[in-house]
């Protein structure tokens, strides 16, 4: 079912009508177990990414661990949080797989593709500036103002993204 | 005795009322109730991993532990806080909920190993590496099953 007002800005609306009738999406969508699994996966799958994340954010604050080495923070916890991201990014895809028109005209769901990226530039963006030189600051407890930025940034963007990610499940705004 | 007249109450409690009548608190506490989750699990993993040999290897268990206990003990804070008023607003259903009896009984487990055994093993010296792994395991197991068993009071 199209609704009347959907915007197709990406033009993908023919694609996800398709991928919403193949045999798989329907399967997941109608089944009494896996559905749920997969999205207990998904939400529990946070503790371990956005739990190393928030870690490390509060290191870069200097609110936690004050006097473990940044780089250290950073070296140990984010394999463990990647471990995570790589299970949130499969039983994400499976969930938009099960209903990728109904996430496709959910605002929520376009406010956190986008803020996922953002926060993935802004990670992006703090590899390549500020923690190119953590040799300088590796002990501070209070890390540079860059490097808070970053971790502040960083907590506001993936918190945006867990919220509108619960927000999905209601259709407020949709025509 | 049973328990159901104590939920119908909780139901009609005046933030019972004030959740279920009101179109955003439920999403907006349920959020707060993620975010916090995403913490716990951080602070439970980041000493689980370390007494298991993973993660930040560097650190003194129980130095970790001591660092991380204000965060954990405030996220499980905040996880109760917020979960206690989505519980109320729907306590009839819950109290139908095979899941969220099962998540009240893991939580009671999770948390008193967290503040007996855990605590004590974490701080210990000399640590026994053995004690320690068990400990951890048997820690992210119970904390799993309160995750676990709570995802799926919306689905049974």
């Amino acid at each position: 079912m199209r609704p009347a007002a959907m915007l197709d800005y990406s033009g993908l609306l023919p694609f996800f009508e398709w991928l919403e009738n193949t045999a798989g999406s329907v399967a997941i969508r109608e089944s009494i177990l896996f559905y749920p699994l997969v999205e207990t996966t998904h939400v529990l799958t946070l503790c371990l990414f956005l739990g190393m994340i928030a870690l490390l954010d509060l290191r870069l604050l200097g609110a936690a661990l004050r006097r473990v080495p940044v780089s250290e923070v950073a070296g140990r916890l984010l394999p463990v949080a990647f471990a995570g991201f790589a299970l949130m990014v499969v039983s994400g895809l499976l969930l938009f797989y099960s209903g990728p028109l109904r996430a496709y005209q959910n605002i929520f769901f376009r406010v956190k593709m986008a803020m996922l990226v953002l926060a993935g530039l802004n990670a992006l963006l703090f590899h390549l500036t500020i923690y190119k030189r953590v040799a300088a600051w590796d002990l501070d407890a209070s890390p540079p103002v860059r490097a808070k930025l970053a971790g502040a940034l960083s907590l506001v963007l993936w918190s945006g993204v867990v919220v509108c990610g619960r927000m999905q499940a209601y259709n407020w705004f949709e025509p | 005795m049973s328990l159901f007249p104590l939920f119908q109450w909780f139901e009609a409690t005046a933030v019972g009322t004030a959740v279920r009548e009101s179109l955003w608190l439920f999403p907006v506490i349920e959020c707060v109730h993620l975010l916090a989750l995403a913490l716990l699990g951080g602070t439970v993993l980041v000493v689980d991993l370390r007494m298991l040999g993973l993660g930040l290897r560097a650190q003194p268990v129980a130095e970790l532990a001591a660092k991380v206990h204000l965060w954990m003990a405030g996220s499980l804070a905040a996880m109760i806080l917020t979960g206690v008023p989505l519980m109320l607003s729907e306590a009839v259903k819950c109290y139908y909920s095979p899941p969220f009896w099962y998540k009240m009984g893991f939580l009671v487990a999770a948390s008193l190993f967290a503040v007996s055994i855990r605590r004590r093993v974490a701080a210990a010296e000399p640590a026994s590496p053995v004690l320690q792994k068990l400990t951890a395991v048997v820690s992210l197991g119970l904390w799993f099953a309160v995750g676990f068993s709570g995802r799926w009071i919306a689905f049974y």
